[in-house]
């Protein structure tokens, strides 16, 4: 009957697991808007200006994020 | 021809920019923009996704100046550090797939913006830039140039922190949920056969662990439930949360005994259960409409800021810095913020919005001006009175909330029945326990606490929120917003309707036109369009657009004089249009209301334009359905022009008021509630605000809902106005669904209650019988509200 006891330990860590994955995702505001992103994934990407302007801006992009907002990594 | 940008007519004269043509040159400088950026797939996303805004309404240069002033900057900026800010905006007009796909590209247009994204649900946009590249100023500026207007207001300034609790209740539900799900898999085997055969360590083990995943779920998920029994008890009444706080701890401390004793594993299943349930009925009920407001006041309606004119020249100041004396700036289509006396000759002040007027008043240098008024014209100077806050408009607002409608809101039916129930179901277990106690006292305390357990009513808090719930989502697909699902029972409970006339049942835009005099040929019509196409004045769009004609003639000599008329020549023929007085010299006689506008063409007066209101489709039948069941009143501040016409339609002469100031449809309502009538008032505009918040329900009509409206009870879409007697109707129908529930949910505890005052209500039955109940009352309550809605095609 051991093993028993085992998956039953086994199987209220997964559940914790999945537990602790869904306050995540509200705390990251997840379920704030749950409409938009729905329509944001069917836009086609900008064409790409290959100039250096845009490089300038774009790697300013990567590191004005403050890490302690939401930061929403499925922009277009 | 249709413009590419904004899909409304083109005219004869469309504006040409690369082959497409446009309405206007406003929506052609915005396809240049986005033309210029490369940003023309705004146009491909949606076809004419875009907003137009008439030249009269487009904020003036100097509007925005406010957002360089750090007092604003800081309240606005949600964010603001090492040169990255981050601001949000409520743009009401963000209303398609284009719209999203724009505001998300805003980089594209500045490269000071490093990413905008959309908030759709909430009509919202989040920005971040950079400080030293672009200022708060020229973000809000830029927005505007493309025609996204954001919504900068005392009330937008001050954040609600409705979604902190929303998330709460997510994690609660999510907690509840867990513990709900392994509870019930530790419980499992032991409603199997053979569960004697059973490890007795194991039982233990299962026992255990179900305590410990009930105590996060009784002090977090259900904390609410406690909290609010103990309120409710402090003040010596008896609320739904009363029995269900009851239940819970019975049944937790029955469980625990259980365990403690190794006799069983208790009753953690459905304890966990039925905390699920009800935090999802809680979940369904709080549904809000996040893009609309209704907790909105006339500090939504007022500017943040004004410009104040000092010996130095101008200024911005904050408006609560106004004070009575000082000099200020109002230019086109701003709001006068306080009381105040003209300094400049005229001023042509719309005040539709705070009285119903359809119609500009005209003021002159000394005129006293209230607040509220919207410039229409030039630039205009004027002297403070009074301050913001002792503003005649203001004051309505800072009344003491009327005690019929607050005293009304606690009276709410489930806690009518609840109160009733605790007290039945608190003398069933005694009396069960007591009776036990002389026959068989071993399960005296056990049939004692059985009936707790089983009575508590989870399946009687679930059936308000599920029909509730759903009676408000049935409505809001139909264009009737409510605030929250309250309103519903309120509403059912009306017995009197007051209407409000100008812009409620009238069209607050388009007003009828009826010529009187001699008949006037094509052509001159035409030139009267003509001539009327180079005012802006109101009067004069009205005309242009109610008359036919297709190529504008040229006009020459034109002139405007300011509250008089229009004059012109066309083909060397002089037409005169305006007051009576202009056109034809003699005063106008006060005892004429209506609103005329006089033509003098070819030589002589050919007679004049007379506007009328012009009714609501479906008015009529609407009155005459109310009629039967509601008694209808109607309050205006208009005059009694159109007395006739409204008698037509209300049939009684005593409840038609004219001439009421916004204190006195407050008083009127107050009055009404006195007499003890249940009071729903109908109204569009910033005077009717008194009387909708006084009265039990305060309905608004608006033609776009997202846009400002005083705060109210429930907003309907203008479109949906003839429906309105189906939906108070339909409160009717949610009430007795309501109580078919109620009657469900007695039924289950019939059955619940026959075997716990036996003393013999096992886990297994608990665990059956009350999820079951719950789910039933959920799915008949949201089931039965659907299928009425459809039966009556509401």
């Amino acid at each position: 009957m051991s093993v028993v006891i085992i998956l039953v330990f086994v199987a209220i860590a997964m559940a914790g697991g999945f537990l602790v994955a869904f306050i995540w995702s509200v705390k990251n505001g997840q379920y704030e808007d749950t409409y938009t992103p729905s329509v944001r994934i069917l836009f086609d990407d900008l064409p790409v200006k290959e100039n250096s302007d845009q490089k300038e801006r774009k790697e300013e992009k990567g590191n004005g994020k403050p890490e302690n907002e939401e930061s929403r990594s499925n922009q277009l | 021809m249709k413009c590419v940008h904004c899909g409304n007519s083109c005219g004869k004269s469309p504006v040409i920019f690369g082959e497409n043509p446009f309405c206007c040159s406003g929506c052609s400088t915005v396809y240049q923009i986005l033309n210029a950026s490369q940003l023309k797939q705004y146009y491909q996303i949606e076809p004419m996704p875009g907003i137009r805004i008439d030249d009269e309404k487009r904020p003036a240069s100097e509007t925005y100046a406010f957002l360089d002033l750090d007092k604003f900057k800081s309240q606005i900026l949600t964010f603001s550090e090492g040169g990255i800010s981050k601001v949000s905006f409520f743009i009401p007009t963000i209303h398609c797939a284009s719209c999203i796909w724009l505001l998300e590209n805003l980089h594209q247009l500045n490269a000071g913006i490093i990413q905008s994204f959309v908030n759709f649900p909430k009509k919202e946009i989040n920005i971040t830039f950079k400080d030293c590249e672009i200022t708060l100023r020229q973000l809000v500026e830029l927005l505007v140039s493309i025609h996204y207007i954001p919504e900068i207001n005392q009330h937008s300034i001050e954040k609600p922190s409705g979604d902190k609790a929303e998330k709460r209740l997510f994690i609660k539900i999510g907690v509840a949920a867990f513990s709900f799900m392994n509870a019930m898999i530790y419980h499992f085997p032991q409603y199997l056969p053979g569960h004697q055969f059973l490890d007795a360590d194991m039982k233990s083990l299962f026992g255990w662990l179900s305590v410990l995943l009930a105590i996060p779920v009784l002090i977090f998920s259900a904390s609410d439930y406690f909290l609010t029994a103990w309120k409710s008890l402090k003040k010596k009444m008896i609320s739904i949360d009363l029995p269900i706080a009851l239940g819970l701890i019975t049944l937790f401390t029955q469980s625990l005994a259980e365990i403690l004793s190794g006799r069983g594993i208790g009753y953690i299943d459905s304890l966990t259960g039925l905390v699920f349930f009800m935090l999802i009925g809680r979940w369904y009920q709080g549904k809000t409409y996040q893009a609309l407001s209704f907790e909105r006041d006339y500090k939504t309606y007022f500017p943040l800021a004004v410009t104040k004119i000092t010996e130095e020249g101008t200024t911005t100041i904050a408006l609560e810095d106004l004070k009575a004396g000082d000099r200020i700036l109002v230019r086109n289509q701003e709001i006068i913020p306080a009381d105040s006396v003209l300094k400049s000759e005229t001023a042509n002040i719309d005040y539709s919005f705070v009285t119903g007027e359809s119609m500009p008043v005209v003021k002159r240098a000394g005129d006293f001006v209230f607040a509220g008024g919207r410039q229409i014209g030039s630039a205009i100077e004027l002297i403070i009175e009074k301050e913001v806050q002792q503003s005649y408009l203001t004051q309505l607002w800072n009344q003491a909330e009327n005690p019929f409608t607050a005293n009304d809101k606690l009276n709410t039916i489930v806690n009518r029945v609840s109160q009733y129930f605790t007290i039945v179901v608190v003398l069933i277990a005694l009396t069960s326990g007591l009776f036990w106690y002389f026959n068989r006292p071993e399960i005296a305390v056990f049939a004692f606490t059985s009936v707790l357990i089983i009575a508590c009513p989870c399946a009687l808090a679930l059936t308000v929120p599920f029909t509730f719930g759903s009676t408000m989502r049935q409505f809001g697909r139909r264009g009737f917003y409510l605030k929250n699902t309250a309103v519903i029972e309120h509403l059912q409970k009306v017995d009197t309707v007051v209407f409000d006339k100008t812009g409620t049942i009238t069209n607050a835009q388009s007003s009828g036109i009826r010529f009187v005099g001699n008949e006037l040929s094509s052509e001159q019509k035409l030139m009267i369009k003509s001539l009327a196409f180079h005012s802006s004045h109101p009067l004069s769009k009205t005309l242009y657009n109610s008359l036919e004609g297709d190529e504008l003639l040229d006009v020459s000599d034109f002139q405007e004089i300011p509250s008089m008329g229009l004059s012109g020549k066309i083909n060397g023929i002089r037409i005169n249009m305006g007051s009576k007085y202009f056109v034809t010299g003699t005063k106008s006689d006060d005892e004429n209301l209506k609103t005329e506008v006089w033509i003098f063409i070819d030589g002589s007066v050919a007679g004049y334009f007379q506007l009328e209101n012009e009714y609501r489709d479906g008015l009529q039948n609407l009155i005459q359905k109310l009629g039967k069941s509601y008694e209808l009143h109607l309050l205006t501040g208009d005059n009694e022009a159109e007395r006739t016409n409204l008698i037509g339609y209300f049939g009684d002469e005593k409840r038609l008021h004219f001439n009421q100031s916004p204190t006195d449809k407050l008083e009127y309502v107050r009055n009404l509630q006195k007499r003890g009538k249940k009071v729903l008032m109908i109204g569009d505009g910033l005077n009717d605000a008194g009387a909708l918040n006084e009265s039990n329900v305060g309905i608004v009509i608006a033609d776009n809902v997202f846009n400002f409206s005083p705060a109210c009870d429930a907003i309907l879409d203008s479109k949906r106005f003839a429906s309105l007697d189906k939906y108070i109707g339909f409160t009717r129908q949610s009430m007795k669904i309501v109580y078919a529930g109620f009657g469900i949910s007695f039924l289950y505890n019939l059955v619940g209650l026959s075997f716990a005052v036996q003393g013999n209500l096992s886990p297994i039955v608990a665990a059956i019988l009350m999820p079951i109940s719950s789910v039933s009352v959920v799915v008949f309550a949201s089931f039965s509200v659907s299928l009425r809605a459809k039966v009556l095609k509401i």
